[in-house]
């Protein structure tokens, strides 16, 4: 909870504490997942997130049973917590790739520890946003026709829509996230496979690790690798809630239509996730011991930039009600005034608690070097970006151009049910992923090390 | 000759990474050709130095990766053209059948995935990944490669190889071991 005093070179509070070499580094990671015993509140989280999983296969099981229609989705509101759960879900994924790609780009050495965790989180955010769309199509076993293949019924996808390109957006995301996670992990396999006491151990390792030997030609090339792949996975984040966005941006609809729309959704999507980042990372590091690892000064640049990207979206907020009052436009004007003053204002004025004062504690340091204070303000965003995409997509809807199609929505309990089961479903595959693979890059802490430095003479 | 005698070469351990830099540097300058150091972690003097002396200047991937993003970027634009305009013309609400601008989103992202795949498995490809038996891990202290160690190999198979001489050589440039590796 004190913030920590000790100076590194550079005037700054270290980024690794002191007294680490390669052996310790290694052999704390490393024995995390293999000798250490596993924490009581592990166990506690994972029964936790397996509850969820099985509430989520409940209800999955009984979508497909009797349909869709156990969810409160009915017109005007025709999408509801399907897509605003899964906006929400892929959002969070997007600060895993920011900080293993634009950060590495950046050269922001910081980012080494809360990578590998931020990659998987990415992962498991996205696999829980792929389950709403596929299981909103209302016959998930005909989700192979969102894929373009010759078929006997003679028919393609149009191609002009952009919930096609949503397809392509989150499949090239969900799989490119994928392999840039693994390539990252093949180095500490290596060290999982040589350190291993179990036989079992060695050869599940030994086999993911693919005969890595660390060479030096291998390394030179694994650079290349990563550092492509962190230019590729770059401008695809920025591609991918551009794309959620135009689902939205490309319809006609008054609170959709908004030119905005792709970089307010860009911005919210690295803000929700760095939230949930320092959500995981700071009830890890006090389990787990890691304030060695991940240090004040790591959250602390967490908050600052949830305080920046919590401004670009206070921005786009502004310029929804100016656009709204600027254009002139009856409904547009209509819409804004209802998102204010109509049925759904209180949850619009919650998310304006949420995602735009709450945040603003941020900017005394005193706060960032809190991790309590912290964890509270990470909870305000996590809610509030949620209600951002409820008070996008369901109050939009629910006054339809014509008084006699308006309606109300809300959530039934399969609706709550689903959601609080992709929460542990999101929870469970996190465990498991601490609990077998390491949380923090290895070979990539090393790197952090005074000693790992080559002096300039053998260069 | 490396067939005969059963031997992939000889391992020198280092403890310190300017050791083995420096190590390297001499293994190169002294004519050996057929080198590899192992490290826990990226070091970009030492890969420069080994592929140096391998007289392997060159490294593809970029050029791989750049294929497999073009690739990959004219396949998602043909196959929209094709389905579109050619296969499955549709009229949606009057739009031409070839509405290019509809056509970047995903093109973009055939580009991203085809110069992705390239570079994962094109990376694996150029290293020989995956491999289930390599002779370096007949050494037992080898495992130490992926924790704190540093390792130099000279394989049997270099013109310069000689199995005292080279042992000789390597006891020289500061080890805490050298082990012979067999095949």
């Amino acid at each position: 909870m004190t913030p920590e005093t000790a100076i590194g070179p550079d005037g700054k509070p270290p980024l690794i504490g002191p007294g680490h070499t390669f052996a310790t580094v290694t052999d704390k990671i490393s024995a995390m997942v293999l000798t250490q015993r596993t924490p009581r509140v592990w166990w506690v989280g994972f029964a936790a997130g397996f509850a969820g999983v099985m509430l989520l296969l409940t209800t999955i099981t009984n979508l497909v049973l009797r349909g869709i229609g156990i969810w409160g989705n009915n017109i005007p509101v025709g999408w509801g917590f399907d897509i605003i759960n899964f906006v929400w879900w892929i959002g969070i994924g997007h600060a895993g790739t920011l900080i293993s790609a634009i950060l590495l780009l950046l050269r922001q050495q910081w980012r080494t520890s809360i990578n590998r965790f931020a990659e998987a989180m990415t992962l498991f955010a996205v696999a829980s946003a792929g389950l709403y769309p596929a299981l909103h199509t209302g016959r998930p076993w005909m989700d192979y026709w969102l894929f373009p293949y010759p078929n006997t019924m003679g028919m393609w996808p149009n191609f002009r829509s952009p919930l096609i390109w949503d397809v392509f957006a989150v499949s090239t995301y969900a799989l490119v996230s994928l392999l840039f996670w693994y390539v990252g992990l093949i180095p500490d396999l290596a060290t999982l496979r040589d350190r291993s006491p179990t036989r079992a151990g060695r050869t599940v390792y030994g086999m993911l690790a693919m005969g890595w030997r660390g060479s030096a030609r291998h390394w030179q090339r694994y650079e290349t690798a990563c550092l492509l792949l962190a230019g590729l996975a770059t401008p695809l984040v920025v591609s991918v809630h551009t794309i959620v966005s135009f689902d939205f941006a490309v319809s006609v609809l008054p609170g959709w239509h908004a030119t905005i729309f792709p970089p307010y959704f860009v911005a919210g999507a690295i803000y929700a996730g760095f939230a949930m980042v320092l959500t995981l990372a700071i009830p890890l590091r006090r389990i787990y011991g890691l304030q060695d690892f991940i240090t004040m000064r790591h959250l602390d640049y967490m908050a600052r930039i949830v305080l920046a990207t919590g401004l670009f979206v206070a921005y786009g907020y502004t310029m929804e009600a100016f656009g709204a009052w600027y254009s002139g436009n009856t409904y547009e004007g209509f819409m804004i005034t209802n998102r204010f003053f109509g049925p759904y204002a209180h949850l619009y004025w919650t998310l304006i608690l949420c995602n735009v004062i709450a945040p603003q504690a941020l900017w005394f340091r005193k706060v960032r070097a809190r991790t309590g204070l912290l964890m509270l303000i990470a909870m305000f965003v996590n809610v509030g970006m949620w209600l951002e995409r409820f008070v996008i997509i369901v109050v939009s809807l629910h006054r339809d151009f014509l008084p006699s199609s308006w309606g109300m929505y809300h959530g039934t309990r399969w609706d709550w049910g689903m959601f609080v089961g992709t929460i542990g479903l999101f929870l469970t595959l996190f465990l498991l992923f601490i609990r077998f693979l390491p949380m923090i890059s290895i070979s990539e802490m090393r790197t952090m090390l005074p000693e790992a430095a080559v002096k300039e003479e053998h260069a | 000759m490396s067939r005969q005698t059963g031997l992939y070469g000889l391992m020198a351990e280092f403890d310190d990474v300017n050791t083995l830099a420096h190590a390297v540097r001499t293994t190169a300058d002294a004519g050996y050709a057929a080198i590899d150091a192992f490290t826990p972690f990226p070091v970009e003097a030492i890969s420069e130095t080994v592929a140096e002396a391998r007289g392997e200047r060159h490294n593809r991937l970029p050029f791989l990766v750049l294929l497999g993003g073009v690739l990959g970027g004219i396949a998602g634009y043909l196959l929209q053209y094709w389905a579109s305009v050619i296969e499955y013309p549709l009229n949606v609400g009057g739009r031409p059948f070839h509405s290019w601008p509809s056509f970047i989103p995903i093109t973009f992202e055939c580009t991203i995935l085809g110069a992705s795949l390239s570079a994962v498995l094109g990376m694996l490809a150029l290293n020989g990944l995956p491999m289930p038996y390599h002779p370096v891990f007949n050494v037992p202290r080898f495992a130490l490669s992926s924790r704190d160690r540093f390792f130099l190999c000279i394989k049997a198979n270099d013109p310069l190889f000689d199995r005292v001489n080279t042992r000789r050589f390597l006891e020289r440039l500061g080890p805490q071991h050298v082990a012979e590796v067999d095949l």
